[in-house]
């Protein structure tokens, strides 16, 4: 399997995004350019400038007309991506951490972090079908009760009736989006013990996965209505990114050691390794290599056939799966 | 309902509720979470000393009646004899006088600063002779009460029933043959079984905060010691561990057994509230298996250490060295000029004198006799040569010595039969800016103790790491320049060369710093720690060839099970992932691993010497096949069924995760028009879907034919 290594970047990747069809790879820096690349060939296909900041995240409507990003300059945009323009700014008066469109992306979740006098926020604001019409008031706020602690992702549950977040309190909690009552938070005995990093969810909405840098750096799958645990994958190193295989019963987590530790100890120790696991038996099934910095950013092309991983080292690493992968046996 | 009860309430006593966490208050398991905070000590002496209050009042009796004219005369006196031996408190002696005569009753009361002086003062003018008919009887105060109620009647005391103890050696009879590990990681301590056929561990117990620092085995495996606030408890039996015996020792902080499992030494120091002080070492001796408490040695930190040759200073443990063999008999203390030697009979000094060695820097026990070696550096500028000697205890008598000359440094290893010494000796180049090494080896089983030299091929080699066969005749020497060095193998005996050590070869450029020989010898690991990363070479000395070469990244501890059939190798908690061990076939083949985070320790749990004469011995190894067979087909049966193990269990969890996707799907379908109507009735989008998935599949199988294509090519 040889990578296509793509540098758009001048600074550690944040987030990547496949559109539907699979055919987009959209990537967030902490530079302030979030890039458009052809899933296929990962060749460039455009930027999208407006941001002063770094981009954490970002999201694609279902028919890739519309891309939202949230950025630490305080706001979230949005932008044709047919032409790159800028069509609206939703502003705050903290850093925008993760955004998600819901289904019919007629409506978007924004999570905020904490900044001075502010605690970590979720924002549902309602998304015009005219740019013109949008407005920037929320349709909903929804505070965490432990505001300190930022919330690093906010998703949509089945049908819009629900939020899922996870954040730096290591609880995953869901939410009425409706009401914005608080539905129930995840079991401290079998949770997460560290901060949560990344939630993902399966291509079919049922199930999702989180990543922690928590003690056994453990990804774990939770059934999206009733929060219980399924899955626990142990790592061994901070989970930074974790991800799904669409076409096969694959999970794969990315991490590694923290990047200020990164140039005191040996190369190896960093294990910058995007690892496979699978998803009943929850064995290690192997490991892709190359990164020279914690990975980030982890994403499956829709397909399964091909993904993408994003690393402290600024580089955007793609990979066509080889055909004996669609036949391991373990 | 109450909820908008809180919220109203909260909004009227101005309190904003959304910022307050019920959830992040959490109330701590047990009391202190197990963490001991770093003031403790201080704490609970302070405590201490409030709960008994009276601790540091002496009650004086048997004083002169004196008229009130007297008074006071008589209270000069007693204060010029008490206020040597401590400081009395101010208005801390009170004598009563009676009211009636105005004569004073005959005893007095003293207050003391500290208890310490107060029992100082008891000690020593219990039986002061003030004059002919004044001789002083002096009591703590604490002890009135338990003086005061003393029974008239002596009782006989009761003879309880014999009960007898658990077997605690019941480990030894596991019909598989097992070892134990114990492993420190996180809050728990667990005692494992290392099931190398099972390719996994099987938990023997297990239990949170077991101890406040480490844990140790005792070196025959019987017991397994824990360190707590109060002082050490040791652990056995039969099936679970429990508490066998616990031995009061405040704020321990290194335990030591003999190497018969007799006695356990305890250690403890107190930092100095004066820097310039030295530290306060108090060290106790208990029998194991009573309890009680056979001698404590109390000071400040230099009477139980002593200047390294490079006058460095600190005790280093075991400060009581424990002689060879299994009778316990004898222990030594190193401390300035002298050798302390004691008996375990009456706990005292052999001949009740110490051996008196100018500058002694370094001693040695025999493991298995009660021989002393001892090194003694060069004096006088060199005109005194150093000296390393072997002294029979306890008749003192100097078996061997020998004089070595322009010596920097030396360090004595003792082969674990006690057959040889090598000396490693570090000495002067000429122009006295570089050393070099060679070793003296001393023959101690045979007649008039014959000294070899032996120097390296290359004399200029650094020696990084030497060890002793086990039980064998050949060592291990790392030598060279880092960071590829070179590991030669000698022997002690070859037949070719009668009794002259020779090398039998060397190995060039290895990533190795460290030694580790299989308890029953003949294989031996070379590893790389630290800079090199947990290298490690399996190697057979027999035929002189690396059976594997593997890493355990990081690794930190390497450690053979006593009967040399695993290796555990550790990654501890010095670095921050990938904590765990690893069990390693004594080939160097990867067994299981064993991730656990926060990994501080791991132990196996030694084994007493075998019973078998060395003649059975050979006849087993001799007659392996015979003996190996029977176990063979266990293994076999074993591996059958766990295949058959693993499959089912596969197949449970494929099939509950099948279940839980039925599930989900016809409720999925069941939301199918609430999605669409959220999608603007996007009618046709789920069949599209799945469509979709299926080409996809379709697509898989073309991969699949491909690849058979192309091996018909070739």
């Amino acid at each position: 399997m040889r990578p296509i290594l793509m540098k758009g970047h001048e600074r550690p990747l944040t987030f990547l995004r496949y559109n539907r069809d699979g055919d987009m790879l959209f990537s967030c820096a902490k530079d302030h350019t979030p890039t458009l690349w052809y899933a296929d060939n990962g060749e460039r296909h455009g930027t999208f400038r407006g941001h002063n900041g770094a981009v954490w995240c970002c999201d694609v409507s279902r028919d890739s007309l519309r891309l939202i990003t949230g950025s630490a300059d305080q706001s979230a945009k949005l932008w044709d991506v047919k032409t790159g323009q800028q069509l609206f700014s939703f502003k705050f008066g903290s850093p925008a951490r993760s955004v998600d469109f819901a289904l019919g992306d007629k409506l978007a979740v924004i999570t905020t972090d904490p900044f001075m006098e502010r605690t970590s926020a979720i924002h549902v604001k309602r998304i015009a079908e005219d740019p013109e019409d949008q407005v920037s008031e929320s349709v909903l706020v929804l505070e965490s009760p432990n505001g300190r602690k930022r919330i690093n992702r906010a998703v949509w549950g089945p049908l819009n009736q629900t939020i899922v977040s996870g954040g730096e309190d290591a609880v995953l909690r869901i939410w009425d989006a409706e009401t914005g009552k608080l539905l129930k938070e995840s079991d401290s005995e079998v949770g997460h013990k560290n901060t949560i990093t990344s939630l993902t969810k399966s291509a079919d909405d049922s199930h999702f996965i989180t990543g922690s840098l928590d003690k056994t750096a453990k990804a774990c799958l939770w059934d999206m209505r009733t929060l219980t645990l399924l899955k626990t994958y142990v790592s061994g190193v901070p989970v930074n990114a974790v991800s799904m295989s669409p076409l096969l019963d694959h999970v794969v987590l990315g991490g590694g050691q923290d990047a200020s530790a990164v140039t005191t100890t040996d190369h190896r120790a960093g294990k910058f390794e995007a690892k496979f696991y699978d998803k009943i038996l929850q064995e290690e099934i192997g490991g892709v290599k190359g990164h020279f910095g914690p990975i980030n950013a982890l994403a499956f092309n829709p397909d399964g056939k091909s993904f993408s991983s994003g690393g402290e080292d600024g580089y955007v690493r793609l990979h066509h799966f080889d055909s004996d992968y669609f036949n391991i046996r373990i | 309902m109450a909820e908008l009860d809180i919220d109203t309430r909260a909004a009227k006593l101005g309190i904003d509720w959304s910022q307050v966490n019920l959830d992040s208050i959490q109330l701590p398991p047990g009391e202190n979470f197990g963490i001991e905070s770093d003031d403790e000590g201080v704490y609970h002496d302070d405590q201490l000393e409030f709960d008994t209050g009276f601790g540091n009042i002496i009650v004086v009796d048997n004083l002169p009646v004196v008229p009130k004219t007297k008074f006071e005369k008589l209270e000069n006196v007693l204060k010029k004899i008490y206020s040597q031996l401590g400081v009395i408190k101010e208005k801390g002696l009170w004598m009563p006088v009676d009211p009636n005569t105005g004569m004073t009753l005959g005893y007095c009361f003293i207050e003391f600063n500290t208890p310490q002086e107060a029992q100082n003062a008891k000690e020593k003018t219990h039986g002061y002779k003030l004059d002919k008919s004044h001789i002083f009887a002096v009591n703590m105060f604490d002890d009135f009460d338990r003086l005061m109620n003393v029974k008239e009647e002596w009782e006989a005391p009761q003879t309880k029933p014999y009960v007898p103890g658990e077997n605690l050696q019941k480990w030894l009879t596991d019909e598989k043959a097992r070892d134990q590990l114990v492993t420190r990681s996180g809050p728990d301590t667990e005692v494992f079984w290392n099931d190398a056929r099972q390719k996994n561990t099987e938990l023997v117990h297990k239990r949170p905060y077991w101890t406040e620092s480490y844990v140790q085995w005792s070196p025959l495996g019987t017991y397994l010691v824990t360190l707590h606030k109060q002082g050490a408890a040791v652990w056995g039996g039969a099936d679970t561990f429990t508490r066998l015996m616990r031995y009061q020792h405040n704020m321990v902080k290194l335990v030591d057994f003999s190497p018969g499992e007799k006695y356990l030494v305890t250690y403890h120091s107190q930092e100095p509230s004066n820097p310039r002080d030295a530290s306060k070492v108090e060290i106790k001796v208990f029998d194991v298996r009573t309890g009680r408490m056979m001698r404590d040695f109390k000071g400040s930190a230099d009477e139980f250490s002593i200047g390294g040759p490079g006058g460095v200073a600190g005790a280093s443990w075991p400060v009581f060295r424990w002689a060879g063999g299994k009778d316990d008999k004898y222990f030594a203390k190193l401390s300035k000029n002298t050798i302390s030697v004691y008996e375990t009979e009456t706990f005292g000094l052999i001949d009740k004198k110490s051996i008196k060695v100018d500058n002694v820097v370094d001693i040695c026990w025999s493991p298995t006799d009660s021989i002393l070696s001892l090194f003694v550096p060069e004096q006088g500028g060199g005109n005194q040569p150093a000296k390393v000697a072997l002294v029979q205890i306890p008749s003192k008598v100097e078996l061997r010595q020998k004089n070595l000359f322009s010596v920097s440094d030396c360090k004595m290893y003792w082969q674990s039969s006690g057959e040889y010494l090598a000396v490693k000796v570090d000495r002067y180049t000429k122009t006295k800016k570089s050393t070099y090494s060679g070793f003296e080896l001393f023959r101690i089983k045979e007649r008039d103790i014959p000294i070899e030299v032996l120097e390296l091929d290359n004399k200029n080699d650094k020696i990084i790491a030497f060890a002793w066969e086990p039980k064998g005749h050949r060592f291990a020497v790392i030598h060279g320049d880092q960071p590829r060095p070179d590991v030669s193998f000698y022997t002690m005996k070859t037949t070719q060369h009668g009794g002259r050590v020779t090398k039998l070869g060397t190995l060039k450029a290895k990533q190795a710093n460290a030694l580790f020989w299989s308890p029953t010898g003949k294989y031996i690991i070379l590893a790389g720690l630290k800079n090199f990363n947990g290298q490690l070479e399996f190697f057979n000395v027999d035929e002189l060839e690396t059976m594997a070469t593997t890493e355990h990244f990081m690794a930190t501890d390497i450690e053979w099970d006593p009967t040399g059939r695993y290796v555990a190798t550790a990654v501890t908690s010095v670095h921050e992932m990938e904590n765990g061990f690893t069990i390693w076939s004594f080939n160097g083949k990867l067994l299981y691993r064993n991730l656990k985070d926060h990994f501080f320790q791991l132990a196996w749990r030694p084994r007493p010497p075998s019973f078998l004469s060395p003649e059975k011995e050979e006849e087993i190894a001799k007659n392996l096949k015979k003996y190996s067979k029977k176990y063979e087909l266990e293994d076999q049966d074993v591996s059958l069924l766990l295949s058959e193990q693993d499959r089912e269990k596969r197949k449970a969890l494929k099939e509950e995760w099948e279940k839980w996707v039925k599930q989900w799907k016809s409720l999925h379908e069941e939301e199918k028009l609430a999605r669409q109507s959220l999608r603007d009735g996007e009618v046709s989008d789920e069949e599209e879907e799945e469509d979709e998935a299926k080409e996809v599949k379709e697509v898989e199988f073309e991969d699949v034919i491909e690849v058979t294509e192309e091996v018909v090519q070739e």
